[in-house]
C-alpha cells in the first residue's frame, strides 16, 4: 500500500514536476481539465435523462437528453427499413463488423481479403433486398441509415481501388492516348464538387446503359461515388509510383520480367506501402462524404438523425442526436486510422 | 549443336552508335565476346562504359549498328528483348534488390514468374546459389538488414537464378566499403572459373588481371584498345591507355 503510494509519488515527481516549466504546465492543464471537463461530465452523465418523455422534461433537469436516443434508437440506425424485418440490416451490421475485424486483425491472409469482402457484400445485398428464402422484398429506397452508409462506403471504396490503380498506371503510361484519357478523367473528377458530380452521374449514367435497363438510384450513387474517389486515390498512388527509384524498374527489366509482372510484383507493392497514410486520408474523407448523398434523397445515417429530430417531442435534442451520429462516424474513421498504423508497422518491418 | 553455333560470339557489337541529344556517347563501338569469354571494361568517368553494357540488355537503346546476343539480334521487338534479357544477368553498382521482398523471394521471383519454375524448384535453386555466394543463412532476411557486401552477393545470386548465359557487371564494388570488396570479387572470380561468359566494368585492376582474358579500354565513347591482360598492362599500344593506367595504378 505505502509502497504503491511512494511509487506513484515518485512517478508524479519524475514525470509531471521534474522541471519548473513542467510543474507549471501540469498545474495549468489540470485546472483547464477540471474547468471544462467537469461541466461536460455534469451534462453528459450526472444530470442526463434516460427516461424523460420529451425534450422539455430533459430541459427541466438541465442535462443531456439520452432518452431521445433510446426512443429513436432503431430509427437512427435502420431508418425506414420495415420494422419487423430490421433483423436483416442488423445481421448486415454484424457482417460488416466481422469483415472489418477480420481484416484489421490480419486473421485473413491478404489474398483472401478481396474475395471475403466480395462475398460479404453479396450476402449484404441479398439480405437487404430479400425476395428469396422467405424474406419479403425490400426496395433500395428503404435501405436507410448505418447499413446504407456502410454499403456506400465499402462498395465505393472497394471499387475505387482497382480503378485508381489503373488510372495511376495509365497516367504514367508510355502510350500518349492512354495518358491523355487518364489525365483528363482525373482532372475532371477532381475539378468538380462532389455534389455536382453526383447529380451529373445520376443523369449521365443511364445514357450509357442499354435502353430498358434501369438501375436503382442507390447503385447509380455508388458508381458515382467510386468514380469520384478513384480520381483522388489515383493521384495518391501516382505519388507513390513516382517515389520508386529507377533502379527498381531496371532490375526488374534486367531479370526479364514483363510489364505486368514488374508492375504487380515489384513496383506497385512498394508504391502502395509508401502511400498508406495518404490512402487512408482519402478513405476517411470519402467515408464522411457519403453523408452528402442525402441530397439526392438517399437516407444515410446522418439523414436518419435529421428526420428523427422532426419529431415535435424531441426538437431540442439535436446536440444529443448529432453527438450520437458523430460517435458512429468517428468509430469507423478511427478504426481505419488504427488499421493503417498497424499495416504500416507490419510492412515496415526491417524493410528500409 | 553444330560447330557453327559454337563458333559464333556470345555477344557481338558491330559499329554501334548512341547519342544523348547531340552528344555521341558511343561511337563506332565494336566488340566480340566468345562463349566463356571474360572481359573487363575500363576507362575514365563518362567514357560510355555503363552505356555500352546497358545496351547489351536494352536498358538503353542504340541508334545505329547491330548488337547480337547468342545469335539473336536486339531490335525494338519486345518479345525478342525479353528473350534476350532472360539469358543476360546484370549486377548493378547500387545492388537494386527489391526491398519489400526477402532475400529468398528476391531470388525466386523471376524464376517463378519468367522461367515458370515451380516454387519448390525455384527455392532449391535459390538456396544453391545462396550457398555459392556463401550466405545461405540470410535467406529469410530483408535486403535492408544486410551489409553492402552481402546485398551485392545476393544480387549476383539473383541474376544467377535465371540461369543466364552471360553476366554483366557495372562497377559492382564501387558502392562498397573497402573491407567488403574482396568478398564480392572472390565470388566473381569463382564464377569466372566456372566458365560463365562475363563482361565487367571495374577499376579493380588486380582483379582484372586475375579474372579477364580480355581488357577493353574506352574513352569518350570509343573503344581505344582491346588486349589480353599481360599485353594490356605491360605494353599498352595507345597513349591514352598508358596515361589512364599510369593514373589508376599509382592510386
Ligand atoms: N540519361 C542520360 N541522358 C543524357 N546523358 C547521359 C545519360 N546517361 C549518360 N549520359 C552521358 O553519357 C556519357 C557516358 O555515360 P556513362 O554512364 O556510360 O559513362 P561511364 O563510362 O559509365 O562513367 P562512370 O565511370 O562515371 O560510370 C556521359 O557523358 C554521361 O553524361
Ligand atoms: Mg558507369
Amino acid at each position: 500500500m505505502s509502497v504503491g503510494l511512494t511509487r506513484a509519488l515518485r512517478w508524479t515527481r519524475a514525470n509531471l514536476f521534474n522541471t519548473p516549466l513542467n510543474g507549471t504546465l501540469t498545474v495549468v492543464i489540470a485546472f483547464l481539465l477540471l474547468r471544462f471537463l467537469s461541466p461536460m461530465i455534469d451534462w453528459a452523465v450526472l444530470r442526463a435523462s434516460l427516461s424523460a418523455r420529451d425534450d422539455r422534461a430533459c430541459a427541466a433537469v438541465g442535462g443531456a437528453c439520452w432518452a431521445f436516443i433510446r426512443d429513436w434508437f432503431r430509427f437512427l440506425i435502420f431508418g425506414r427499413y420495415p420494422y419487423a424485418q430490421q433483423w436483416r440490416p442488423a445481421i448486415v451490421l454484424v457482417i460488416f463488423v466481422a469483415l472489418l475485424l477480420a481484416s484489421f486483425s490480419r486473421r485473413l491472409p491478404a489474398r483472401r481479403l478481396a474475395p471475403a469482402w466480395l462475398g460479404g457484400l453479396g450476402a449484404v445485398a441479398l439480405l437487404m433486398r430479400g425476395g428469396v428464402l422467405g424474406m419479403p422484398y425490400v426496395e433500395t429506397g428503404l435501405w436507410n441509415g448505418l447499413p446504407l452508409t456502410l454499403i456506400l462506403a465499402a462498395g465505393g471504396l472497394g471499387a475505387s481501388f482497382p480503378l485508381a490503380l489503373l488510372l495511376a498506371l495509365g497516367r504514367r503510361s508510355s502510350l500518349p492516348a492512354l495518358r491523355v484519357i487518364c489525365t483528363c478523367y482525373i482532372e475532371a473528377a477532381r475539378g468538380i464538387p462532389f455534389i455536382a458530380w453526383l447529380f451529373l452521374m445520376l443523369v449521365l449514367l443511364p445514357l450509357f446503359l442499354p435502353p430498358g435497363l434501369v438501375i436503382a438510384k442507390l447503385w447509380r450513387a455508388e458508381i458515382a461515388f467510386a468514380l469520384f474517389i478513384a480520381a483522388y486515390l489515383a493521384e495518391v498512388v501516382r505519388g507513390g509510383l513516382q517515389a520508386i527509384p529507377r533502379g527498381q524498374y531496371e532490375a526488374a527489366d534486367a531479370l526479364g520480367l514483363g510489364y505486368a509482372q514488374k508492375t504487380l510484383r515489384v513496383i506497385l507493392p512498394q508504391a502502395l506501402a509508401l502511400t498508406i497514410p495518404a490512402q487512408v486520408n482519402t478513405f476517411i474523407g470519402a467515408f464522411k462524404d457519403t453523408a452528402l448523398i442525402s441530397i439526392i434523397g438517399l437516407f444515410d445515417v446522418l439523414q436518419d438523425t435529421n428526420t428523427a429530430l422532426n419529431d415535435p417531442a424531441w426538437r431540442m435534442a439535436y446536440v444529443e442526436g448529432y453527438l450520437f451520429t458523430g460517435v458512429i462516424y468517428f468509430a469507423f474513421c478511427y478504426s481505419m486510422s488504427l488499421y493503417s498504423r498497424g499495416l504500416e508497422r507490419h510492412l515496415g518491418q526491417g524493410r528500409r | 549443336m553444330g560447330s557453327g553455333v559454337q563458333d559464333r560470339p556470345m555477344i557481338e557489337l558491330r559499329h554501334v552508335y548512341k547519342w544523348f541529344g547531340a552528344q555521341a556517347v558511343l561511337s563506332d563501338v565494336s566488340l566480340a565476346v566468345a562463349r566463356g569469354g571474360r572481359v573487363v571494361v575500363c576507362g575514365p568517368s563518362g567514357a560510355g562504359k555503363s552505356t555500352m553494357i546497358r545496351c547489351i540488355n536494352r536498358l538503353e537503346d542504340h541508334q545505329q549498328g547491330e548488337i547480337f546476343v547468342d545469335g539473336m539480334e536486339l531490335t525494338a521487338d519486345v518479345k525478342q528483348i525479353e528473350a534476350i534479357r532472360r539469358e543476360v544477368g546484370m549486377v548493378f553498382q547500387q545492388f537494386n534488390l527489391f526491398p519489400h521482398l526477402t532475400v529468398l523471394e528476391n531470388l525466386t521471383l523471376a524464376p517463378i514468374r519468367v522461367r515458370r519454375m515451380s516454387r519448390r524448384e525455384a527455392e532449391d535453386l535459390a538456396m544453391l546459389h545462396l550457398e555459392r555466394v556463401r550466405i545461405p543463412e540470410q535467406a529469410g532476411k530483408y535486403p535492408a538488414q544486410l551489409s553492402g557486401g552481402q546485398q551485392q552477393r545476393v544480387a549476383i545470386a539473383r541474376a544467377l537464378c535465371m540461369k543466364p548465359q552471360v553476366m554483366l557487371f557495372d562497377e559492382p564494388t564501387s558502392a562498397l566499403d573497402p573491407e567488403m570488396i574482396k568478398e564480392v570479387l572472390d565470388v566473381m572470380l569463382e564464377l569466372a572459373q566456372s566458365g560463365m561468359t562475363m563482361i565487367c566494368v571495374t577499376h579493380e585492376m588486380g582483379f582484372a588481371r586475375e579474372m579477364a582474358d580480355m581488357l577493353v579500354f574506352m574513352d569518350r565513347g570509343e573503344v581505344i584498345e582491346t588486349a589480353p591482360p599481360d599485353l594490356f598492362f605491360t605494353a599498352p599500344r595507345n597513349e591514352r591507355t598508358r596515361l589512364f593506367l599510369g593514373q589508376i595504378l599509382r592510386r
